[in-house]
Order: structure tokens, then C-alpha cells, then sequence
């Protein structure tokens, strides 16, 4: 039973009106940060902040995998798949993030065998295919991607398997939410949580956002609508002087998640201090493959002898990752980086601040405010 | 990276459930969600179901309209 179009259009001009009712009156505008890029591309792609009255403001957050992989990470993926023996399996958006000297495209273009996988299942056909060589998945991701990586590592154990590895760099959401709240130049007023790390995770893991730093958070879905009524679910509990954690994709999000993936999840991972781009490392943000799957795990398997440092740039992601400047800040935007010519990861995904703001920023926000509004 | 869409299950064997996105059919694992049967409707991701979809959005935003026109509060 859904909506109609036109439905849905009331239901966005009387959420709208509420907003603008309840924010009227602010001295210092609401700052909302929504922290999954897949929201970050929908509230662009929605018209969402051109329909909000300018005292609800919306900021992106450190929430596009990729965008936060560490160039140390690709420098790694680079040298392994310069090698013969290897076949890199990896989800699209991760050939264009820039390393240090090179990138995975370029790579795949000098005639490195890399694979772009619609599933890390995949990756065990590809073994199969390929006895000789050794397969390594890139396994990028947070708590949405990081089970499936896991349950390829279980599945590939049962079938016996033994040419397939991670390189992971996968990451946890709640310990960079921490890490936020802690640092004093970040000032926020709620937050639009991912709805997709909470099917996995359940809404208890955010609950220490609203119990210890006096913040709601909202779980929001994905769709336009879903993410308006979530902004307003923030502005009803700020204007009430409210701090809890509410879930506002219900349809998918049960509170306690999805427990089979946390058991696969806690199987073949434990927690690690990791490296976010341009942010640093956060105490135990990452996932790291635990000492019996180490028959899968690449740096064990076949440890790099080079070291790899993460190298500085005048790219500002870091900045744009915490919500302290938006993409135009950045002397680089738009000039020397482009989607085509990425100097900074934000820039490479789709999903990346400095993508979205590129593709829907230039001109195009009065033709999505107008149709928003029509 | 996060992106999920919902799919309906038309047919289990194995751990694997098929589902037609988009016009494509695709044989998802249900390693991550086990409980699935045929006719949920399931949230795809990575060639995964990760959740069953309840159909439940727009019920939620009714609710969250009434509420708007007086009703007492029930949106959490
Ligand atoms: S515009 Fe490019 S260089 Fe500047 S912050 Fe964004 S990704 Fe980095």
C-alpha cells in the first residue's frame, strides 16, 4: 500500500510547513549531519536542502566507505595487483580512489588482472576458475557490506577453498560517531542515522549518542519522503530539548538488527584502530580478521615488504568529512578536482560530499528547488 | 556503498533465494538471513537479502500526518 505521487507531495509540503513552523523562531539555525553517503546522494538528488527553510541546516558526515579508505590501503591493493599471480576482486568505485602514485585503473589499464564483483560471492567463482592464482577481495565497507565479506570467508572454508583472501578495511559507524561527538570544533544538533548499518546493527549501538552526548539521532530510509520525515522527527525532539534515539525506517530496521549477520560479523572479525582518510585513526573503528581465518587474510598470507605511509595532500576531505567546510571551500573543487581528475577521495565515489556537490551544485539547484516545490 | 533495494523471493533452493531487481533475475545467498520464505519481500544487498521488508513506510507516514493534525503521538 503505497503512496501516490501526488500523496506524497501533500505529505512533503505539510512536513515541510511543520519544519519551517518549529524552526521559525531560531536564533542559531539546526545543524543536522546525515552519515551514510547513499543519504548524502538522495537529499542532493531530493532537492532535500533547497526545500528546507535556511534554519535547518544539513552537513555531511564521514559516511562513504570508500571516501575514508586510507591511500596506504590502495597503495597496498596497488601492489598486490601488480602481481602476476594475482586477481583482484572489488566493487566498482574503488578503481578511481587515488594512492599515492597510481590507482587501481591505471593499473587495470597497464594489464592488471582486477575484477569488478556485483557480490563478494563472486570471488569464489573466480577461485574456483582460477586454481593457479590467488583471488583477493577488496573488502571495503561498514557494517552494511562487512557480513558479506564474512559470510564469503564462511562459505569459502566450507567449500574448501584455499586461493581466496580479504584485504580488509572495513569500518564501524558508532566508533566514528564517537569520535565526532568528541571533538569540540564539531558542532552538531542531531543526527540522521544510516538506515542500512542499522538493519544490520539494530538502533541500541547509537543509543550512547543521545545517553552520554545529549543528541538525537534519527534512523532514516532512503527515499526522499523517508529522509524529510526523519528531519522532522530531529526537530521535533530539538525544539522539545529531546535526546533520543528514534528509527524512522521501521519498514526494514528491527531495534535488534540482523542478528545472524552480527554472529558472521563477530566469527570472522574483531575490532581494530583504524585509519579514516583525512580524519586519522579512530579507536576501534575497523574490522580485522581474527587469528583462525588467518588462511584468508592477504597481509598474512602474503605480507608486503614495503612500508606504507599515508601521504598528505591539499585535499580538504578531511575537513568536508567532519562537516567543518562544505566542497566550495576547497581551493581544488571543481578545478584540478574533477569526477574525471579526483585529487581526494570524496570526489571518486558517487557517493562521495565532493561528487555530489560537483554533479547536482552547479546550476542545477534552482531547477531541483522548482520542482520540488512544484 | 550502502545501497539496498528491495526484491521479492520467488524461489529457494539451498542457501539461495531468487529475486527478480529491476527486470533482472538474481540468485541472492540467504547465508545472512535464513528465515526467508518464498514471497517476502527482502532488502538486497552485495547479492545478499540482509532484512525482510515490512510494508510499513507508508503507514508510517500517515501516522506521522495524523499526528501533525492533533492525534496523539505514536511515530517512534
Ligand atoms: S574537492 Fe577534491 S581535493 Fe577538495 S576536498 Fe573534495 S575531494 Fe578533496
Amino acid at each position: 500500500m503505497a503512496l501516490t505521487r501526488a500523496e506524497e507531495r501533500a505529505a512533503a509540503a505539510k512536513i515541510i510547513e511543520e519544519i519551517r513552523a518549529m524552526s521559525q523562531k531560531l536564533e542559531k539555525p539546526w545543524r543536522f549531519m546525515e552519515v551514510c553517503g547513499t543519504h548524502t546522494v538522495s537529499i542532493f538528488r531530493g532537492g532535500i536542502r533547497q526545500m528546507l527553510p535556511e534554519q535547518v541546516e544539513l552537513v555531511s558526515g564521514p559516511g562513504c566507505p570508500v571516501c575514508v579508505t586510507p591511500d596506504d590501503y590502495m597503495d597496498k591493493a596497488i601492489a598486490y595487483a601488480r602481481r602476476e599471480d594475482i586477481i583482484i576482486t572489488t566493487f566498482g568505485d574503488m578503481l578511481r580512489v587515488p594512492g599515492s602514485e597510481s590507482s587501481l585503473g591505471e593499473e587495470q589499464a597497464k594489464g592488471a588482472d582486477i575484477r569488478i564483483v556485483y557480490s563478494p560471492l563472486d570471488s569464489i567463482r573466480i577461485a574456483w576458475e582460477h586454481p593457479d592464482k590467488k583471488v583477493l577481495f577488496l573488502a571495503v565497507g561498514f557494517e552494511t557490506t562487512a557480513p558479506t565479506a564474512a559470510a564469503t570467508v564462511l562459505e569459502a572454508k566450507r567449500q574448501g577453498i584455499g586461493n581466496l583472501c580479504l584485504l580488509s578495511a572495513q569500518k564501524l559507524v558508532p566508533p566514528a560517531l564517537r569520535f565526532l561527538l568528541q571533538d569540540p570544533e564539531i558542532h552538531v544538533d542531531g543526527f540522521l542515522l544510516p538506515g542500512h548499518v542499522a538493519v544490520v546493527t539494530g538502533t541500541g549501538v547509537f543509543r550512547f549518542v543521545a545517553e552520554e552526548y545529549h543528541i538525537p539521532g534519527v534512523v532514516a530510509g532512503f527515499e526522499p519522503l523517508q529522509i524529510l520525515r526523519a528531519i522532522y522527527l530531529l526537530c521535533r525532539q530539538a525544539a522539545e530539548g529531546e535526546a533520543r534515539i528514534e528509527n524512522a525506517y521501521g519498514s526494514v530496521v528491527r531495534p535488534e538488527g540482523n542478528p545472524h549477520s552480527r554472529e558472521i560479523l563477530e566469527e570472522v572479525y574483531e575490532p581494530v584502530d583504524a585509519g579514516w582518510r583525512g580524519i586519522g585513526i579512530i579507536p576501534r573503528s575497523g574490522l580485522c580478521m581474527k587469528g583462525k581465518y588467518e588462511a584468508f587474510d592477504m597481509e598474512h598470507q602474503l605480507p608486503l615488504e614495503r612500508e606504507f605511509k599515508i601521504r598528505k595532500t591539499a585535499c580538504r576531505c578531511g575537513e568536508v568529512l567532519r562537516g567543518l567546510v562544505t566542497p566550495r571551500d576547497c581551493p581544488l573543487f571543481g578545478k584540478s578536482c574533477v569526477p574525471t581528475h579526483a585529487v581526494g577521495p570524496c570526489m571518486v565515489s558517487v557517493e562521495g560530499v565532493c561528487a555530489a556537490w560537483y554533479k547536482y551544485g552547479q546550476g542545477r539547484f534552482q531547477q531541483f528547488a522548482q520542482s520540488g516545490k512544484a | 556503498m550502502c545501497l539496498a533495494v528491495p526484491a521479492k523471493v520467488t524461489e529457494i533452493k539451498d542457501a539461495m533465494g531468487r529475486v527478480e531487481i529491476s527486470g533482472v533475475t538474481r540468485d541472492v545467498s540467504l547465508m545472512l538471513l535464513p528465515e526467508t520464505k518464498v514471497g517476502d519481500y527482502v532488502l538486497v544487498h552485495a547479492g545478499f537479502a540482509m532484512q525482510i521488508v515490512d510494508e510499513k513506510s507508508a503507514l508510517e507516514t500517515n501516522a506521522l500526518l495524523a499526528e501533525m493534525n492533533g492525534a496523539p503521538r505514536t511515530v517512534d
